[in-house]
């Protein structure tokens, strides 16, 4: 009996001591990010484009010449454990900022952590909640769902549309985004005549996308939604031969949707998209082609594959960071939490960012622009 | 005076619980601890029903889903304190076992595995798509429970990390205390001659099916406690609590650990809630090494890791 009691002792002892122990290095930086699960096609890219950065700004010698030590999680989209690892960014390795929550969920969740502990923490995640009210510790870098909402809405009325049917995946993006569409259509004359939803896991949605066709009047479709959800309503989209406009959510806005759909199917769907997908077709003068094109080029070449929206997200957080560790000149938490909090006009792939106390994401919607998919890739629609 | 095994088990566990912050390099760990203490009482829940009654569950987190929403939305809509609302979840899911339970555990086999299956995916589904009521699949925020500012107020002061390690790890006790009472009870002991044949137990005169009932209906409080304790200690819940991962994942511990023991039932809790957190490193391949870990015990020790330690050290003890 004496044996057990020592045996599991010991081994509480080994397994604590295994826990502990990073080595120290000069600006410590955390992360947790939902690299696998059903989240990993937000988090993956995410996580890659970190890891890049922080070599290139290492390689470069640092902020204010100081290295940076990114230590980095993988929460798989799971909030109770992306609150395990906020803590043990915070309590364990002691980081000086955190960079991460990938979805709303792990946001929601470390957000009374970071404010508690006064640790500034850029999320990546959507929905207006995040900066709305205002958490002194908390920004994110992507558009809130309500502001996807309203540059889609501006695109429909543009167009003269004022009839539209929904169809929403039940999923946390679907859902949030379908709320806040809801809430602000009217301000723009459009009516919604029909709602339908789909499951995540749903692997057809003729028979939602039936019902919405058959509406009188009805004049184009929106899909909030992401994953392969949207990806699957396109192809029965085209399938069913409708021949509506068709709007898709900022959710959506990677090559990996276009090939699931299939580029005929895909042909003339439009959505509210950063900078990033249209390098290229920039205008010259446009503050946002070089940083655009820039961080294209080195993910390209670094991983060998096309740059997505999300990873877009993450290069722009953790450039919001350096440069106000950069102005700030100190790694104290609550100085570098005041000037994030002072950025202006920084530069970044999703939109220019200025941030004030009452705004924390410090973007307009005139950073979305409207883009339509034609021959498999994207084109500016305006 | 000799003391019993169920005396030194909760002599241990108190121990372990008291000793390990010695060990703790920061608070961080104050954090893990508490979560294996909130997985080690809805596992404890398991051993009663798997490890004593031989039934399978693979639904519990349906209950804890019900108790972590219970402390979200009873506050907000019945206008009660979350403590009570923490009891009110524990009291639907015993109703909702028993009404699950009660057509279900009068056939034989593994019915209830199945259904209670169905259940948890239910719960999980209603809990992410009555968004007006739920908050949906981004989740909801619950109240703080208050006790620690009460004990505050009464001179003992905790960091909030440290009063859920406390909380936490005195409610498994407790928790604990009631499963090894179970035991050696006259229903302990017909549960355990009905885990070992159903036929026999019947012939000797054991209400099968209402044995049975009673198991489930008893794990389901465990599993809404600990549901409980997680979104008090969160102050946030979503769906995933609900999830069929995490049923899986509070069988697994119990299987693990030793399933007819609660000390086993807790050793499965601690590796893994630990496991994963010291495995970090080498993220890509945690599964790998769970999953091998797993395999090793599944061959090596088939009763789980704590009852072969155990025999192990008696045989060479003799």
């Amino acid at each position: 009996m004496i044996n057990k009691t020592l045996t599991t002792k010991a081994l509480t002892g080994i397994l604590a001591l295994g826990l502990a122990g990073t080595t120290m290095a000069e600006i410590r930086i955390g992360s947790t990010l939902s690299e696998t699960g059903p989240a990993s096609f937000l988090g993956d890219p995410e996580a890659k484009t970190l890891r890049m950065l922080v070599d290139e700004v290492n390689a470069a010698g640092g902020i204010n010449g100081e290295q940076i030590d990114l230590i980095m999680y993988d929460d798989a989209g799971d909030p109770n454990r992306a609150r395990t690892f906020a803590t043990r960014l915070i309590e364990d390795d002691e980081v000086v900022a955190i960079i991460g929550g990938t979805t709303t969920g792990t946001t929601l969740a470390i957000m009374p952590m970071v404010d508690e502990a006064e640790i500034p923490f850029i999320s990546m995640a959507g929905a207006i909640q995040i900066i709305d009210p205002v958490q002194p510790f908390t920004f994110k870098t992507p558009h809130t769902d309500r502001m996807a909402c309203a540059r889609i809405f501006d695109d429909m009325q543009a167009r003269g549309i004022t009839t539209i049917g929904m169809i929403s995946g039940t999923g946390g993006f679907g859902s949030s985004m379908r709320d806040q569409c809801l809430d602000i259509v009217g301000d723009y004359g459009i009516e919604v005549v029909a709602d339908e939803r789909y499951g995540g896991q749903d692997a057809d949605m003729t028979p939602q996308l039936t019902n919405i066709r058959g509406k009188d009047g009805i004049q184009a479709i929106l899909n909030p939604g992401f994953g392969q959800g949207p990806a699957i309503v396109t192809r029965n989209y085209s399938q069913l031969g409708i021949d509506l406009p068709l709007y898709q959510s900022h959710g959506v806005a990677s090559q990996g949707f276009i090939d699931l759909a299939g580029p005929e199917a895909a042909e003339g769907v439009r959505l509210p998209g950063t900078a990033l997908l249209v390098g290229d077709q920039l205008d010259d003068n446009d503050p946002q082609k070089s940083v655009v094109l820039d961080y294209s080029a080195a993910y390209e070449a670094e991983y060998g594959m096309p740059v997505t929206t999300f990873g877009g997200y993450a290069h722009d957080a953790f450039r919001l960071l350096v440069d106000a560790i950069e102005r700030a000149g100190s790694t104290e938490s609550q100085d570098i939490r005041d000037a994030i909090e002072a950025t202006d006009g920084l530069v970044g792939t999703t939109g220019i960012y200025t941030m004030s106390p009452e705004d924390h994401l410090g973007l307009d919607i005139s950073a979305f622009r409207m883009l339509e998919i034609r021959d498999g890739g994207w084109m500016l629609a305006d | 005076m000799r003391i019993s095994s169920k005396q030194i088990t909760l002599l241990v566990l108190l121990a372990l619980i008291a000793v390990a912050p010695f060990f703790f390099p920061s608070s961080f760990y104050y954090r893990v601890g508490a979560l294996v203490f909130i997985n080690g009482l809805a596992v404890v829940g398991i051993v009663i029903l798997t490890g004593y009654a031989g039934q399978i569950s693979l639904g519990h987190a349906g209950f804890a889903g019900i108790g972590a929403y219970a402390c979200a939305l009873a506050p907000a809509h019945l206008g009660i304190h979350v403590g009570l609302a923490a009891i009110l979840g524990a009291l639907i899911s015993a109703v909702i076992a028993y009404l699950v339970g009660r057509p279900i555990l009068r056939l034989h086999g593994y019915y209830l595995g199945v259904a209670s299956l169905g259940f948890g995916i239910l719960v999980a589904m209603v809990l992410s798509n009555e968004g007006q009521l739920t908050g949906g699949p981004d989740g909801i925020a619950v109240n703080d429970l208050g006790l620690r500012s009460v004990l505050n107020d009464m001179g003992l002061s905790l960091t909030n990390s440290e009063f859920w390690y406390a909380f936490s790890g005195l409610t498994l006790v407790v928790g604990a205390w009631l499963a090894l009472n179970l035991y050696n009870s006259p229903t302990g002991r017909a549960w355990r001659a009905l885990h070992g044949s159903e036929v026999a137990a019947r012939t000797v005169g054991v209400d099968v099916a209402r044995l049975k009932l009673q198991a489930f209906v008893i794990s389901a409080v465990y599993a809404s406690i600990a549901g409980s304790l997680l979104a008090l200690q969160n102050r946030f819940i979503t769906p995933e609590v609900a999830g069929f991962m995490h049923s899986i994942e509070m069988v697994t511990m119990a299987v693990l650990g030793g399933v007819g023991s609660v000390l086993g039932a807790i050793f499965g809790a601690i590796i893994l809630t630990v496991l994963p957190q010291a495995l970090t490193v080498f993220a890509e391949h945690e599964m790998m090494v769970l999953g091998l870990v797993m395999m090793l015990v599944m061959i090596f020790m088939r009763e789980g890791v704590v009852p072969t330690l155990l025999r192990f050290f008696r045989g060479r003890g003799e």
